[in-house]
């Protein structure tokens, strides 16, 4: 990168960068666009490309139904429910397996990485059974066991990149300065993962705030419903869709997940290549 | 929900640093597996003990009538038998297969072309590039979903009108009513999704290319196209590898998209791939028995697939 690309090769390149933002951006932009117009510019053979004089109408409607706060509330529970659980018992673990060596240890992340990748397709009809079974069916309780199981693997494989990344030597110093070696831990090693557990429980909340599938086939009762399933039951052919209302409720979902998501994925995305390319 | 779910959400990369561990305490105690108990337990429960049910499932007769309280029966291979036998059953596979490659391509294609371009852009426009992208990534799958559905309606959707602007005449124009064109539709949402994780993943292995190697061979007279061929590509082949490999796992198993679009009117049948097939059979349908042994299908074929991407993780670890 050290080189200056040439004149032309840039022009080309900038051109194209231009596109793929516009590309990129623009169903963004079309979803906020859309929320603040109103019926009649909606529905119109010609599309209102600037929400000038928007109104807040869709909003309002959104709010007026009892549903949205209603899969609010559930989805907040479950969510909250699922990363302390998750991050809990991620943490523990993430500690098990970059600070001891014990027999096991490399079964245990090799069995992480295939559940890892284990689609919830593929599970799912049994899952569907099990929580029948345990009346768990429609309950936070149930959506909750089956998030945390999904977003565990993920969380302690990250957790343990922070653990790891603590040096040890810090917690030794501290046992010489006369701490035992729990002190040690919750006084050294413990603030400097306050980011890395802060960064990886967001990345769960993310994860579970907009999961859909599990959603779907664990809370069938209407009044169970969680955000994203709420948001795709809005598109009724029959009904006769009201866009600028479901526009309005996709805003209001994404855009905290947008904030939240800008404000860790450099902290999680960086990991993987720098050891890919070493490798 | 990378996994089991969680990689329902895409962004969910299982990327994670891993730097060897350094295991000093190598005294013999108990605590690690008391620190594991947890997860075993939690993982064993929601996703151990489902797959053990799922595989009697998949042998017994399990249908409306079980679901009503009568014990179910051991009918052995016969749900599998009738399965393979079943022509609809291959071709949700094969459609699967081709959805999947279609889309992993066209996801690579764009998102290492991107990343490639990125080198050469203006920093203004690159910060811009990045953040569109960024945008992008971090559209909930179901909040993705809606705005296309409404880009593409067919009524007053934007799509529509800017191709009858363009001379040819969309006006009205059902885009999922037609497999082919559902799965254009499809294809698209999917592949929008992708690209900024391919993208943003290859462009950081990018920055790490020498500048002093590219340089060399331009020196000895390498030609952009041989600088990308034999300097650029096999710097980054590791992180190719993996980003495609996990493209190839995700798109095999996409639900969400093709659920929701066939709510939005595309007919089921003809635009089924094995997830949505899972769900209708079973969930839908009733027939628990055929489901689970769909299910336990789809999931050796994942494992297949899984087994390079586990083995060059493992190799990173080691290394």
């Amino acid at each position: 990168m050290s080189r200056t690309a040439s004149r032309p090769t840039r022009i080309a390149a900038n051109g194209l960068g231009l596109v793929a933002f516009v590309v990129a951006t623009f169903p963004v932009y079309w979803m906020v666009n859309s929320s603040f117009l109103a019926r009649n510019e909606i529905r119109s053979p010609t599309p209102t490309w600037v929400p000038f004089g928007g109104s807040l109408d869709n909003y309002r409607t959104v709010f007026a139904t009892d549903q949205f706060l209603d899969a609010l509330k559930i989805s907040l529970m479950v969510t909250g429910g699922t990363i302390l659980v998750a991050l809990l018992f991620a943490f523990v673990a993430a500690v098990a397996v970059s600070r001891f060596r014990f027999k096991g240890r490399m079964s245990f992340v090799v069995t992480l990485l295939v559940i890892q990748m284990i689609p919830v397709e593929g599970l799912f009809i049994s899952q569907y059974k099990m929580l029948e079974t345990f009346e768990l069916l429609n309950t936070v309780a149930g959506l909750t066991l089956v998030y945390v199981a999904s977003v565990l693997p993920f969380t302690i494989w990250t957790l343990r990149g922070f653990v790891a990344g603590v040096p040890y030597e810090l917690e030794e110093a501290a046992m010489i300065d006369g701490c035992s070696r729990t002190q040690a831990f919750f006084r050294v090693t413990l603030p400097l993962l306050a980011p890395g557990l802060v960064a990886t429980g967001v990345f769960g909340f993310i994860q579970a705030w907009n999961e859909f599938t599990l959603a779907l086939v664990v809370m069938t009762r209407e009044d169970q419903r969680t955000l994203p399933l709420w948001l795709s039951t809005f598109t009724d052919v029959n009904r006769g869709t009201d866009w600028g209302g479901i526009m309005a409720g996709s805003s209001l979902i994404a855009v905290p997940v947008i904030i939240f998501f800008l404000a860790v994925q450099g902290r999680m995305v960086s990991g993987l290549t720098a050891g890919a390319v070493k490798g | 929900m990378s996994a089991p779910t969680t990689a329902p959400t895409r962004p969910t990369s299982p990327v994670a640093p891993t730097p060897a561990p350094k295991a000093r305490r190598v005294r013999r105690t108990p605590l690690p597996y008391v620190f594991l108990l947890p997860t075993v337990l939690g993982l064993g429960l929601a996703l151990g003990y489902p797959l053990v049910r799922q595989v009697v499932l998949s042998f017994q007769d399990f249908g409306l009538a079980q679901q009503f309280g009568q014990p179910p029966e051991w009918v052995g291979l016969d749900n599998y038998g009738s399965l393979l036998t079943d022509g609809y059953l291959w071709t949700v596979t094969l459609r699967s297969i081709v959805f999947c490659l279609v889309n992993a391509g066209l996801t690579m294609l764009l998102g290492v072309g991107l990343a490639l371009l990125m080198r050469h852009m203006s920093t203004g426009v690159r910060l811009l590039v990045q953040t569109g992208l960024l945008l992008a990534w971090a559209m909930p799958v179901v909040a993705s979903l809606t705005v296309w559905q409404w880009l593409f309606d067919t009524q007053y959707g934007v799509v529509n009108h800017l191709l009858t602007q363009l001379g040819a005449d969309y006006t009205g124009h059902s885009w999922l009513l037609r497999p082919l064109s559902f799965f254009f539709v499809a294809t698209v949402i999917v592949v929008w999704m992708s690209v900024p994780f391919v993208a943003f993943t290859v462009y950081a292995a990018l920055t790490q290319l020498s500048g002093e190697l590219l340089e060399a061979a331009e020196i000895d007279g390498a030609g952009p196209g041989s600088r990308l061929r034999y300097v650029v590509l096999p710097t980054i082949r590791p992180v190719l590898l993996v980003v495609g490999l996990l493209q190839v796992i995700w798109d095999l198993r996409v639900f969400t998209q093709i659920f929701i679009l066939q709510e939005a009117g595309g007919s089921a049948r003809d635009t089924n791939l094995l997830g949505t097939y899972i769900y209708r059979l079973g969930i839908g349908g009733g027939e628990f028995g055929m489901s689970a042994a769909v299910a336990i299908f789809m999931l050796a074929l994942t494992v297949l697939l899984t087994a390079p991407y586990v083995r060059a993780m493992l190799r990173q670890e080691e290394s």
